[in-house]
């Protein structure tokens, strides 16, 4: 958790070679490194990484890496039903349909106005 | 047609003291070197019924194998890594055999000799760096005239103000912190934030660095990192690793021009 107070931590030395017995490097960080980076070789190769159609929704969840908030799930604009276009629509709509009913019975009351006067 | 293949973990300039060939590479297979141009290419033979094209779309989807073959090229990279400043390769790249591999080395010699002597004496350090967007306050909401459906349409909006603010501030938070690292760093690259799933925390990661770090200075770097922690913001330290994120070669092979006689 984040607590701007407490002592600082040992440094994790996830994968030091100087290190003896350190703590093994977290599987997550090592699949980012061995499939996302390291030198890529293209040319007449037998198999490569590139060729495998390796975006399957099993992997991009493991590997899923994100640009932005909007990748990041944090769209939330996007879903939000007060935001979004279609949305701004429905309450233009209901703005208009608001007038157009206060209009009606105005018109209504003027029309029985005139009714009580007849 | 042969049914093995050759796997290439890494490429080193000089055949270091390492323990990389008493490793069990990826399949339990042995790692050995091929030596070839004042290149050392790190490889294993490989069954291509495992490590084939076809075999591969499905095992790379299995998470278990993936998990083990990860660790196991991991594993090579790094030993490798201790003895000699090391290109690690990308995961399965498979060659049809050694002579290709040779090949390889004789043709890209010079990019992988400036790849080398970039990394040489330096390590790459992860920075992640994670803020709970969460506990942001929200926007103060003002009293305003109007029926409940108004009232709750301005909770939503101020609600969505303040997760806009939130964002807005955890990200110029990344970029100060990836500022004042790539400044003390030989090299650096931003990548792509992990998701929770990967990372394990529930709180947003809003950086993930690599910084190419003189050895010499390793210290010094991991001190910086710890100390841009606080206000919210927590830093995760990881490495040093082998040069990932660095090693990038200069220019892509030119289909035709490749072939030396």
């Amino acid at each position: 958790m984040t607590d701007a107070s407490r002592p600082l931590p040992a440094v994790r030395q996830s994968s030091s070679p100087a290190t003896a017995g350190r703590e093994p490097a977290n599987l997550g960080d090592i699949l980012e490194r061995v499939l996302d980076r390291g030198v890529v070789i293209a040319g007449d190769i037998r198999v490569n990484l590139l060729d495998i159609e390796l975006l399957t929704i099993k992997l991009r969840l493991v590997i899923a890496s994100v640009d932005t908030a909007r990748e990041m799930g944090i769209d939330w604009w996007e879903h939000d039903p007060w935001l979004t276009g279609d949305n701004r629509g429905l309450l233009e709509e209901n703005r208009r349909l608001r007038a157009r009913l206060s209009a009606m019975e105005e018109r209504q009351s003027l029309e029985a106005e005139r009714s009580d006067e007849q | 047609m042969n049914d093995t293949g050759t796997y290439l973990y890494a490429v080193t300039r000089g055949a270091g003291r390492n323990r990389a060939e008493s490793l069990a590479g990826v399949g339990g297979t042995p790692v050995r070197t091929i030596t070839h141009a004042g290149l050392v290419a790190y490889v294993s033979t490989v069954p291509l019924d495992q490590f084939g094209s076809q075999p591969l779309q499905r095992s790379m989807e299995d998470l278990d194998w993936l998990g083990d073959t990860a660790r196991a090229h991991h594993a090579v990279v790094e030993a490798v890594a201790e003895g000699s400043p090391t290109a690690p390769v990308r995961l399965v790249t498979v060659y049809t055999d050694d002579d290709q591999v040779r090949n390889l080395l004789s043709r890209r010699r010079d990019d992988f000799v400036e790849v080398l002597s970039r990394i040489t004496d330096r390590q790459e350090w992860g920075v992640k760096v994670y803020m709970d967007l969460a506990g942001a306050p929200p926007v103060e909401e003002r009293a305003e005239g109007g029926g409940p459906g108004a009232a709750y349409l301005r909770r939503r909006q101020a609600s969505l103000r303040g997760r806009e603010e939130a964002w807005r501030e955890a990200a110029s938070r990344a970029e100060q912190i990836h500022d004042v690292l790539s400044s003390f760093a030989t090299a650096s690259h931003r990548h792509r934030a992990q998701d929770p799933e990967l990372s394990g925390r529930k709180e947003l990661m809003i950086l993930n660095g690599a910084y190419l770090v003189d050895l010499s200075r390793a210290e010094e770097f991991a001190r910086l990192a710890e100390g841009l922690r606080g206000e919210g913001v927590d830093i995760e330290l990881t490495g040093p690793w082998a040069p990932y994120s660095f090693a990038e070669l200069a220019e892509p092979d030119e289909p035709g021009v490749a072939d030396d006689d």
